[in-house]
């Protein structure tokens, strides 16, 4: 290989195999990097001592071993982490992903895909597509990849069979007919053997498409369509009084001298000065280019913000619907905090709801309330601040987050964004001069509500007018706000349909938050009987603020106190929807107070929540 | 022979370039590691464009377990004071008082003391939560899976199975207090994409990795180059001028010269090409045992 001949191959792929246990993925990186020259004499020295040690092919060179870097993967035979592969041919350069099979460890898939153009499945011969194949397709789809090689490997374990092949290759196009990939090539080949994989075979005559390596070579993975142009901001260099640039790398479209841009969340615009890189300013940059841009009129932006096309704005919101692969041990709970990366950008996020679980077999949508490794769902979310984003399929940069655990800092999951909920771009907060902390401080008290849930007849309303008279004696600044109450007047046009319901709730919630402002202590007597919606009304307000107290009393106690006569109602038929009978009440999983009425009086109750918010400094 | 900058290196240059501006603006007390070699050289010759036309924002740190080549010293010294940058030196103080040396105590040991334990109480004095670090994927399998961002307990462990994701670009950079991250934005780089790319930068290196005629002895089949008066001869063994190079540098009696006549970039790169032996073959210390760097990078090995 000459100098000039390398140097015309210089695009570069990166691409990703995966496949079931046992399918032969590292024996055909192992195999490429043989073949390409990449395995030294010094190292296949050590492979020939390894292969008679740990080996799985007897006198032959397991070539599987180039790649199975770690000790315990070679005690148990194979592959556990997703390792990287560099090789080169005269015509491209490339970096493989080898991401493993196991179960236990689709996150490592996941991670190999989000980097690569186009991924190699890898299935046997003998056992044809399997629930593992389709998983790992899914996958593939989901992060992006629209180009698969299908490479049927031991084909020599089936005699080199062309019905068999094809059998198979028409068996995934069935499966992945909704994944949307751009092409789908289908290669016979044997791993160990070498057939097919960079020299055709004579075995398999009846074949006449591309090696593995011939398609790898040849395949064309760019993107056909421009897209606008978007930079996250990293860093703000400011070397000197003389010079304020925005550094970062272009994670899509170009971006010239004189270009309009915006800052995405604050929409102040200006226009590109200079592209200044070390080795002199530059007349345009593109994707992936690292640059420092200066603007005609200095914008306030920092580290987080997304420099973007003016004319071409990424949305901004607080609120969007993801997909997410779940990569921890520890479940995804909606409500929880976590911290959410994207970008340079990160904020606390929680995920409000869970609209589906994706089936990765069946890829049929299930129910879930909550999400377990290596599980994939379609999420809303909810974001402390705005940001600014890309459907990922539009942008694959612009388009990803991270979830990582606050207390552990793990990464958790891996989320592409599909919409945002809502538009955030042109509300602004008015910022006040008399503070929450202000006016609470003049009352002598903490805000907080007090969120009394449970099901009809519970006693919440009475023991949230006991609590209310106790605080009052004591001088405390309050207000209640009641279920029924509330439908009286703010909420006086709303119906019981589910929407109407979750309006209601969301109302009643953003009035109590409104109280807090004001430095109030706030009851909401309220059936509440959905978890969702008291996380709602809980990531209103700050930690500490909301006590979620569970006013717990057995249905057969409720219904025999029945004190509006609307159990009586409900059997009757005539209340549809009524929690408790046709309608579930999910109960408080980590409430802050839970009160037992069947052991306890409402004014004994009423003093235990009292003792409460003086153990919580809420009153002092 | 030019090499085209508008491919290949030049993504992995951004790529680069990006990784460590995410380290600088979301760590608290970062350093590089330099270890002098032409990785280092690469790195560093990155860092000054990541931040042009600022000085890159932390200081270079080498672990010096004295047995360096001279000339390593020389060109380390130099490079500082010509880039105006902040150089720690740092030597383990008890290895230095025990004289823990490559030949009575074994290179296993001795690498160990001098280089491990030097480099975690370097990093622990000054209080980093992030380093850079040189290594790249394709030197040796255990690397292969090493994360761009990897997680370093308060104990400067590495736990090849519990490694955090790394998807797209997006680097997790949370660490507790006392823990810390190793960075390696060469990650993806090749060895022969470091000398294509120092050939097209023009990049300074030290001169052992040029072809000259130097004093070497032959010892179970490695040239050992005789830097100084320390190296213990064999009964029989006298020094000889050869015409040699290095591959990679580290401390010298554990690192073996190769018989070359490359004296420019260019030969090099075209010897390169056409090598049959990886450059690790030129450590000594890799051979010592079977997944001999696995286990040296879960003790805090870089």
């Amino acid at each position: 290989m000459d100098d000039a001949t390398i140097q015309a191959g210089g695009a570069l792929l990166r691409f990703l195999t995966c496949g079931s246990v046992d399918d032969g993925k590292s024996t055909l990186i192992g195999r490429l990097l043989y073949e390409t020259r990449v395995v030294l004499d010094d190292q296949l020295a050590a492979l020939e001592r390894a292969s008679r040690r740990h080996g799985t092919t007897g006198e032959d060179i397991d070539l599987a071993l180039l790649v199975d870097g770690l000790e315990a993967e070679r005690e148990q035979g194979i592959t556990i982490d997703v390792a990287y592969r560099y090789f080169a041919t005269p015509r491209r350069r490339f970096i493989v992903a080898d991401t493993p099979g196991h179960e236990q460890y689709t996150r490592n898939m996941a991670t190999g895909a989000s980097t690569s153009d186009l991924a190699v499945l890898l299935v046997d011969a003998r056992k044809g597509i399997l629930a593992q194949t389709r998983r790992h397709a899914f996958i593939v789809h989901l992060l992006g990849i629209r180009h698969v090689v299908l490479a049927v490997n031991k084909i020599d374990l089936v005699d080199f069979d062309a019905a068999h092949f094809a059998a198979i290759a028409a068996d995934f196009a069935v499966f992945a007919r909704d994944l949307r990939f751009t092409d789908v090539t289908a290669v016979p080949l044997s791993a160990r053997y070498g057939d097919n994989v960079t020299v055709s075979s004579e075995r398999t005559p009846w074949y006449s498409g591309p090696t593995l390596l011939g398609h790898l070579e040849d395949v064309r993975v760019e993107d056909p369509a421009e897209r606008p142009f978007r930079m996250p901001v990293q860093w703000v260099n400011r070397p000197n009084a003389d010079f304020r640039g925005l550094s970062g790398t272009v994670a899509g479209g170009t971006v010239r001298p004189g270009d309009a841009v915006v800052v995405a969340a604050s929409g102040q615009t200006t226009r590109i000065g200079r592209v200044v890189t070390a080795d002199g300013d530059l007349d345009a940059a593109g994707a992936g280019a690292a640059v420092t841009l200066t603007f005609t009129e200095e914008i306030d932006a920092s580290r987080g913000d997304v420099i973007a096309a003016a004319d071409a704005r990424p949305e901004v919101t607080d609120q969007f619907a993801a997909h997410l692969v779940w990569m921890s041990d520890v479940a995804l709970f909606p409500g929880r905090p976590y911290l959410l990366k994207a970008g340079t950008r990160t904020v606390t996020a929680t995920v409000t709801e869970i609209k589906h679980r994706v089936d990765v077999d069946s890829l049929n949508h299930l129910a879930a309330k909550e999400l377990h490794l290596n599980e994939i769902g379609f999420c809303n979310l909810s974001l402390a601040a705005p940001i600014a984003f890309d459907p990922y399929e539009a942008n694959r940069e612009t388009g990803a987050f991270i979830l990582i655990d606050r207390l552990t800092n793990a990464t958790l999951g891996a989320g592409m964004i599909a919409f945002g909920l809502r538009r955030a771009t042109n509300i602004h907060w008015q910022a006040l001069d008399v503070t929450k902390r202000a006016r609470a401080a003049l009352k002598g008290q903490k805000p907080a509500v007090l969120w009394f849930t449970g099901l009809s007849g519970s006693g919440k309303s009475t023991i949230a007018n006991i609590v209310e008279r106790k605080l009052l004696a004591e001088g405390r600044h309050t207000y209640v706000l009641d279920g029924d109450n509330v439908r009286h007047g703010l909420n006086r046009d709303l119906g019981f349909t589910e929407a109407d319901r979750i309006e209601n709730i969301r109302r009643v919630a953003e009035t109590a938050k409104l109280f807090v402002e004001a430095g109030l202590i706030v009851l909401v007597s309220f059936i509440s009987p959905f978890r969702a919606e008291r996380r709602m009304a809980r990531d209103l307000v700050e930690d500490g603020e909301f006590l979620e107290i569970f006013v717990d009393t057995p249905i057969a106690e409720c219904r025999r106190r029945d004190p509006k006569g609307l159990y009586a109602k409900a059997d009757q038929g005539r209340i549809k929807n009524f929690t408790g009978i046709d309608s579930p009440y999910e109960a408080p999983e980590n409430p802050e107070l839970r009160l037992d009425t069947t052991t306890g009086t409402a004014e004994e109750l009423a003093e235990t929540i009292i003792r409460s918010l003086h153990a919580r400094g809420i009153v002092g | 022979m030019t090499v085209d900058r508008s491919s290949h290196l030049k993504r992995l240059e951004d790529e680069s370039i990006h990784i460590m501006r995410e380290v600088a603006a979301e760590f608290r007390k970062p350093v590089m590691l330099y270890s002098i070699g032409k990785d280092s050289s690469v790195m560093l010759h990155l860092a000054l464009k990541a931040f042009h036309p600022g000085k890159p924002p932390f200081p270079l740190l080498h672990v010096d377990t004295k047995w360096k080549f001279r000339e390593m010293i020389r060109f380390r010294d130099e490079t500082a004071r010509r880039l105006g940058l902040e150089l720690i030196v740092h030597t383990n103080p008890d290895g230095l008082a025990r004289n823990i040396n490559p030949f009575e105590h074994g290179s296993s040991y001795y690498t160990h003391v001098m280089k491990t334990e030097a480099l975690k109480q370097a990093l622990t004095q000054h209080g980093f939560d992030a380093a850079f670090g040189g290594a790249r994927r394709d030197e040796e399998a255990s690397r292969a899976k090493e994360r761009v961002f990897s997680f370093r307990t308060a104990s400067h462990g590495w736990d090849p199975k519990n490694q955090r994701p790394e998807l797209w670009h997006l680097y997790n950079t949370r660490v507790a207090p006392g823990e810390s991250i190793r960075v390696f934005p060469l990650s993806n780089w090749t060895e022969l994409d470091v000398w294509e790319y120092i050939l097209a930068e023009n990049i300074p290196i030290v001169p052992l990795y040029f072809a000259a005629p130097r004093p070497v002895v032959e010892r179970d089949g490695m040239l050992l180059m005789v830097d100084d008066d320390r190296l213990p001869l064999h009964p029989g063994e006298s020094a000889q001028e050869r015409l040699v190079r290095f591959r990679t540098l580290g401390c010298y009696p554990l690192t073996a010269a190769t018989e070359s006549a490359a004296a420019t970039l260019a030969e090099i790169v075209r010897e390169l090409m056409g090598a049959r032996r990886s450059e690790r073959a030129g450590r000594l210390i890799d051979h010592d045992e079977a997944a001999s760097m696995e286990r040296k990078k879960r003790e805090g090995y870089f």
